[in-house]
């Protein structure tokens, strides 16, 4: 392994460390998803339709957690606290560090989205993945989407006090219109067209072709080109705006 | 390659628009010399060293750190020196050891782990959470994660400010190991005792410019400077003279006293300390403005 692959591997086994010694955020990561899963499993019980929307809904909604909000909330709390300035102080590539970081997001999602596949199987007849190649293709377009979302993101919120609040103003909404809990076709227009626009419900329309209807990936190329120009437009702010240290001074 | 100073500052400015923060500084600081540059708050001091850790991009001037220009950010540099910064974060759960051990695995040369929690005082907390660590624990950390890379240069940005007097004299005792392990420390501070106590020579920087430079002693000894006789005396009152002979000025208040079969209480013989330089230096800036 070169030296900065080493450096990363090192900072990749902190951060996993680092989380599952934090309860708060494993809660949130792992436990706020299966209970939307249960919850509305519970209200659909029955409804087979419902419960074919709600299981690659909830998988999106994984990803979302795992990487945009988690990303903002510990890149803010990690500038805000000095914890930045300090790595950057140190012979650790900031390549390297960023790999880590988004490396331990990416098995969050990938942990959840397993979970979430499991739970599907077992409790609301989905069956296994009718097509494992598209779930990974869109499982990895996900994560690479929104985890350079949330990183780009992270440079809008001011303070980590206000950190919560901006990443739910996002969050809560777009979980809402983007066919998480419900198909996006009982919508109004305008909202399905603000959906559209967004990344999720194309990440979801995915899954749900993986995951349920067994429609491969070559059925969902136009979903896969809004993933990635919201890719390209996040990489790009992500690495262009990162700031090592709070405004304060 | 070793001759080179460890730093070199040479008419170095920086503006935050149109606040010029550093006024063109200069100074050297050789390589195993504690060097400290004191000041007041808002004088410059962070700003300046700032830049040499390679944080801030200069307005103008030339800076070496070790030889390198730390503007560049060189991925080399990064191993050689060591940072404690004014304030800075750490992860919150992990707990001393791993934190120590971690830095360790970042730097090529790292010392070993259990000899640097050690050196900063950390025995008997190295398996305690950093977010349950008191202020000056916790700065304890900052030393240690700035050491374990073992490296010749090491930067103390107000390494004491908001400790206990004790707290302060065991980071003195670190800060002494230091330089005794033939390392190069910049040190920033607003407390004079501070940089009289540890540094080999001194900057006093005010507004972004370097008012006097040199050794604590020779500061404190400038030409300008003159011997200072107290004393009390018969009816207990304060006596002072300043003088530049003090030999003669004793033998004159010592006769007297014994030919009139007198004491000279509490006499005593000082030279301006650093504290008297130093507020005659920043007064004098000050009824300039």
């Amino acid at each position: 392994m070169s030296e900065s692959a080493t450096l990363a591997w090192h900072q990749y086994r902190l951060e996993r460390k680092m989380f599952w010694r934090n309860p708060t955020a494993a809660f949130f990561n792992f436990v706020l998803p299966l209970l939307f899963l249960f919850l509305f499993g519970a209200i659909f019980s029955g409804q087979q339709d419902d419960l074919d929307v709600l299981v690659p809904g909830i998988a999106g909604l994984s990803i979302m957690a795992t990487t945009f909000s988690s990303l903002a909330m510990n890149i803010t709390f990690l500038r805000e606290e000095g914890v930045l300035k300090r790595v950057r102080g140190t012979p650790l590539p900031t390549g390297s560090y960023l790999t880590a970081v988004g490396a331990n997001a990416v098995t969050n999602a990938f942990l959840q989205v397993a979970i979430v596949i499991v739970a599907g199987k077992l409790f609301f007849n989905i069956g296994w993945p009718k097509d494992w190649l598209e779930l990974a293709i869109f499982t990895l377009a996900g994560v690479a989407c929104l985890a350079s979302l949330g990183v780009a993101y992270s440079h809008v919120i001011p303070n980590f006090d206000a950190a919560a609040a901006y990443q739910n103003i996002v969050f809560l909404p777009t979980i809402f219109i983007s066919s998480v809990f419900f198909d996006v076709e009982r919508m109004p227009a305008f909202l399905r067209d603000i959906a559209q626009a967004l990344p999720l419900v194309h990440i979801i329309e995915g899954l749900r072709g993986a995951l349920v209807t067994g429609e491969g990936a070559g059925d969902n190329l136009s979903a896969l080109a809004v993933i990635g120009l919201w890719t390209a437009f996040g990489v790009f702010f992500a690495i262009r705006g990162f700031r090592w240290e709070s405004r304060r001074a | 390659m070793s001759d080179a100073p460890a730093i070199l500052v040479r008419d170095l400015r920086k503006a935050y628009g149109d606040v010029e923060a550093v006024r063109g500084v200069d100074f050297e600081v050789a390589r195993g010399e504690v060097f400290g540059l004191l000041g007041p708050n808002g004088a410059g001091k962070t700003t300046t060293v700032e830049i040499l850790e390679g944080y801030r991009a200069r307005t103008s001037g030339i800076v070496s750190v070790l030889g390198l220009d730390p503007g560049h950010r060189p991925p080399g540099l990064r191993a050689r020196v060591g940072i404690v910064l004014q304030s800075s974060g750490m992860y919150r759960h992990i707990t001393v050891r791993e934190a120590v051990a971690h830095w360790a695995r970042l730097y090529p040369r790292p010392r070993d782990v259990a000899e640097v929690i050690a050196l900063a005082g950390l025995q008997g907390i190295e398996d305690q959470r950093i977010r349950t660590l008191s202020g000056g624990q916790a700065r304890r950390v900052d030393f240690a994660l700035a050491l374990v890379g073992d490296p010749e240069l090491i930067f103390l940005d107000e390494p004491t400010t908001g400790f206990d007097p004790a707290a302060r004299r065991a980071a003195w005792e670190v800060i002494r190991q230091l330089a005794d392990l033939g390392k190069t420390v910049l040190l920033t501070t607003h407390y004079l005792d501070e940089a009289q106590a540890l540094a080999d020579r001194v900057a006093i920087i005010k507004d972004g410019r370097i008012l006097a430079e040199g050794a604590p002693s020779e500061l404190g000894a400038g030409s300008a400077s003159r011997y200072r006789v107290a004393w009390r005396d018969e009816s207990d009152e304060p006596q002072e003279r300043e003088t530049d002979d003090p030999t003669a000025l004793l033998h004159q208040l010592t006769s007297a006293a014994l030919a009139r079969g007198e004491q000279l209480r509490d006499l005593s013989v000082s030279r301006p300390s650093l504290e008297d330089v130093y507020l005659e230096l920043t007064a004098e800036e000050r009824a300039d403005v």
